[in-house]
């Protein structure tokens, strides 16, 4: 009864989905402006009926029903509840669902919040919104149902949820990351708007800013708690794979992040409005294009499950659909947003452009080594992988003159900035840099050149960003707060914002850079009763004992770590076996603190012996890039609260409800 | 020209200069990183280069794998199920390693036939098997089936 519920929810969602897309448009082209306010009702509607589908879906899992197929191929009775309710969108359908659910939310708070908005805006948003709920809910109802029935012979149990998901993680990551994912579609949906209207002015600048920045501060935190997933869950200890998912959802946050700069520089100096909405454009296709990359199984992934044509054939349709209209759009009315205003060579506008440029190079260069493998097949050039010294080389190359950047925005006033005042203002930072970077170059032990090159690059950077984004801010609260530590968070939440991701950035450059050249690493194969010391420290395998989970059995290994004789650690990395599918998982053992992480995570038994294969690793400064990630997502919710993004626009433009209906007539 | 022009002129060409090499850069990368897969079908018949990094799948042959007594260093032959290819590694295998299974492995053809692996791969799920590994076991089968006259009558 509840999945034909769900399902019935799923149909009624996509009719109104299709009426918030078509009746508006309808309205608006035929000037009858009461049906175009059929919008913000239909979306409501949608919102309620697509959140009883995820409604009944969890219920399903949580009671266990596996006459539904989904259920029954994801979920076991011997799931702990938390995963049972996890399992909702631990599989492809289930995963969709929530892509939907996601996107009816946004669409919810747009119908809601968007009363400042003029009535033609706004309406003309939500009927992109639904067009794109449109193509998500088709998708769902015609090739991945997740309420598919099992009848009339249905199993008894099902056959579990894959155990690598069986995580806390499972529960935080892809919401986090669909919540960015599917954010985006607003700056999308804005951005249409604004080139149906053929006019992008400050004040719509001003709209799309705090949705782009929710949508980036999700995908900011998504991110960072998928890569702390992998690390503690994979058992290999790394925290970035460059996989072709890792990578789809990297390359829209790449392009989120010039968004958000392009979008300060329209709302403030009214440049880049056509650049703005194609970033916003390519920002969401790149979503969409993710979406393929993940559901189709053309690319090889940790993340690649349900490889059905008919679906990857579908999202490619829609994709080519969503970006070739969008596209077009673009080209015919694009002319019409763009300005001819100039600013000086050195400016803030200046380095925005320098910004957004290399963030869109970085994205093409990621998208290149992504799509290679099936760009190789296509042309029969043999089965081709390309591997992560690629992704690092080109990354790293291109990203280090922006991160040079960071550091100087702040300072650079917009319009017009002196070469004598930067150079004043900056070179006391420039030197403690320089000094810095050095030091750290010369004093790293026995490492070749281009490794001290790196630590040089990297410390001067991190010193460089921390150093001028800090000052700057305490420069900002004095003028607030005749104690500037008082001020410092007295000034306005934009620059707090901003000043938050910076460091965030900072921080987070610090862990990559200090942890890949300062981590010890050794896989080695160790007795009970052995010990080995690892950089400083003596892992002790004390012993193994047997441990019963709720769906699992697993061997837990004990290991005291010490140093200079006193116990700093007792880390109980597992190997489990779980008990539906047999299949083993290896659950890391890490005892983290600021400075570095301690790391067991035990391999197989060697065969005919009382030894272990074992991976025992030393990383300095991990938690540095959850601790960053962490600040620029509060930078971006703190930007977003700014006041004047929530000031009653008084409709200077003449557009009240009325005055639509009489000036379109 | 005009100064304002003029400074727009080096303004775009900069731009244009600047995103030549970050693509030529890349490209140079990509040229060093591509690693090509083959099967062991492929490595005898001599198709692949040695020393050179590439990627080798198959499914782990029953009975193959032979550890040492003192190390971490494993040895097992890998199959398409027309030729077999022996492949050493040292370090820890993946938690899917096992018998039967279809994996892939990156590393070196040495000049004395032997592949040398520096990284095992397995997926994370028991039913999923490579694409290539699959297709690889496909192709050797057509071959092996049109190379087998019909013996029914």
């Amino acid at each position: 009864m509840i999945p034909e519920i769900g399902n019935l929810a799923l149909a009624f969602g996509l009719a109104l989905a299709l009426i918030q897309f078509v009746v508006p448009l309808v309205g608006i082209a035929t000037h009858r402006w009461r049906l175009a306010i059929i919008a913000k009702p239909a979306a409501i509607g949608q919102f309620f009926f697509v959140c009883l589908a995820f409604v009944c879906l969890a219920y399903s899992f949580y009671a266990n029903d596996f006459s539904v197929a989904y259920v029954a191929s994801n979920s076991n009775r011997s799931l702990p509840v938390a995963y049972r309710i996890g399992a909702t969108w631990g599989g492809h359908e289930g995963s969709l669902l929530l892509w939907v659910f996601m996107l009816s939310s946004w669409t919810l708070a747009v119908a809601l919040l968007s009363k400042s908005l003029p009535a033609l805006t706004r309406t003309r948003v939500l009927s992109v919104l639904g067009f794109v709920s449109v193509g998500f809910l088709i998708f769902i109802l015609f090739t991945s149902n997740p309420f598919d029935r099992l009848l009339p012979v249905f199993p008894v149990d099902g056959s579990d949820l894959n155990p690598l998901l069986q995580d806390p993680g499972m529960v935080f990551h892809p919401p986090l990351l669909y919540m960015g994912y599917v954010g985006f579609s607003v700056a999308f949906a804005f951005a249409l708007a604004a080139l149906l209207e053929g006019r992008i002015d400050t004040l719509w600048a001003r709209w799309v800013r705090p949705w782009t920045q929710a949508a980036w501060m999700f995908m900011t935190l998504g991110i960072a708690a998928g890569s702390w997933w992998a690390y503690y869950e994979l058992g290999w200890g790394g925290w970035w794979f460059w996989d072709p998912v890792e990578n789809a959802s990297f390359m829209p946050w790449l392009l989120g992040t010039a968004l958000l700069h392009s979008l300060a520089a329209t709302e403030k100096r009214g440049v880049f409005k056509a650049w703005t909405t194609l970033l916003a454009i390519a920002a969401f296709s790149f979503c969409l294009l993710g979406t393929f990359l993940v559901r189709s199984g053309v690319l090889t992934s940790v993340h690649a499950f349900a490889n059905d044509p008919v679906r990857g054939t579908y999202i490619l349709v829609f994709l080519g659909v969503t970006v070739g209209a969008s596209l077009i759009l673009f080209a015919v009315r694009g002319s019409k947003v763009s300005v001819t205003s100039w600013y000086n060579l050195l400016s803030r506008e200046l380095l925005f452009l320098i910004n957004n440029l290399i963030l869109a190079v970085v994205t093409i260069m990621i998208l290149l080594g992504t799509l290679q493998p099936i760009i190789a097949d296509f042309f029969n050039l043999g089965k081709v992988s390309v591997g992560p010294p690629y992704f690092n080389t080109v990354f790293n190359i291109l990203m280090a003159p922006l991160i040079f950047l960071v550091g100087l925005g702040p300072i650079v006033n917009w319009r017009k900035y002196e070469y004598s005042e930067l150079v004043k203002r900056t070179r006391l930072s420039l030197l403690a840099s320089i000094v810095v970077g050095l030091l750290v170059a010369v004093l790293a032990d026995d490492k070749i050149f281009t490794d001290r090159l790196q630590l040089f690059v990297g410390a001067f950077l991190i010193v460089w960003v921390l150093v001028l984004n800090i000052v700057d801010w305490w420069k900002k609260a004095a003028k607030k707060n005749r104690n500037p530590l008082l001020g410092l968070f007295s000034i306005s939440p934009s620059f707090l914002g901003m000043y938050f991701a910076h460091i965030g950035l900072a921080i987070v450059v610090f862990g990559v850079v200090f942890s890949s050249h300062l981590s010890i690493e050794k896989n080695l194969r160790l007795g009970i009763g052995q010990t080995q010391e690892v950089a400083g420290y003596e892992f002790y395998f004390e012993k193994i004992s047997d441990v019963v989970g709720p769906n699992y059995d697993a061997i837990r290994g004990h290991f005291i770590v010490k140093q200079d004789g006193e116990n700093v650690a007792i880390l109980h990395p597992e190997k489990r076996q779980y008990r539906v599918s047999g299949q083993w998982m290896t659950e890391a053992g890490i005892d983290a603190n600021l400075a570095r992480d301690l790391y067991v995570a035990m391999g197989e038994k060697i065969p005919e012996s009382n030894d272990w294969a074992v991976r025992i690793y030393v990383k300095p400064f991990v938690s540095c890039l959850w601790l960053g990630s962490i600040l620029m997502g509060i930078g971006g919710l703190l930007a977003m609260t700014d006041k004047r993004y929530r000031a009653k626009v008084k409709q200077k433009l003449g557009i009240s409800d009325d005055a639509v209906v009489s000036g379109a007539a | 020209m005009k100064p304002l022009r003029k400074r727009r002129l080096m303004f775009v060409l900069s731009i244009v200069i600047g995103v030549g090499a970050a693509v030529a850069l890349g490209l140079f990368a990509m040229k060093q990183n591509i690693n090509l897969f083959y099967s062991p079908q492929e490595i005898v018949q001599g198709n692949a280069p040695k020393n050179t990094l590439i990627r080798l799948g198959g499914l782990v042959v029953a009975g193959s794998v032979k550890r040492a007594p003192d190390s971490l260093k494993v040895m097992f032959d890998l199959t398409d199920n027309a030729e077999n290819i022996t492949v050493s590694y040292e370090g820890i295998l993946p938690d899917l390693f096992r018998e039967g299974q279809g994996i892939v492995t990156m590393g070196e053809l040495k000049d004395d036939g032997n592949f040398v692996a520096s990284e095992v791969l397995a997926k994370h799920d028991e039913n999923y098997m490579s694409p290539e590994v699959a297709e690889a076991i496909k192709k050797a089968e057509a071959e092996a089936k049109a190379r087998k006259p019909k013996t029914y009558n």
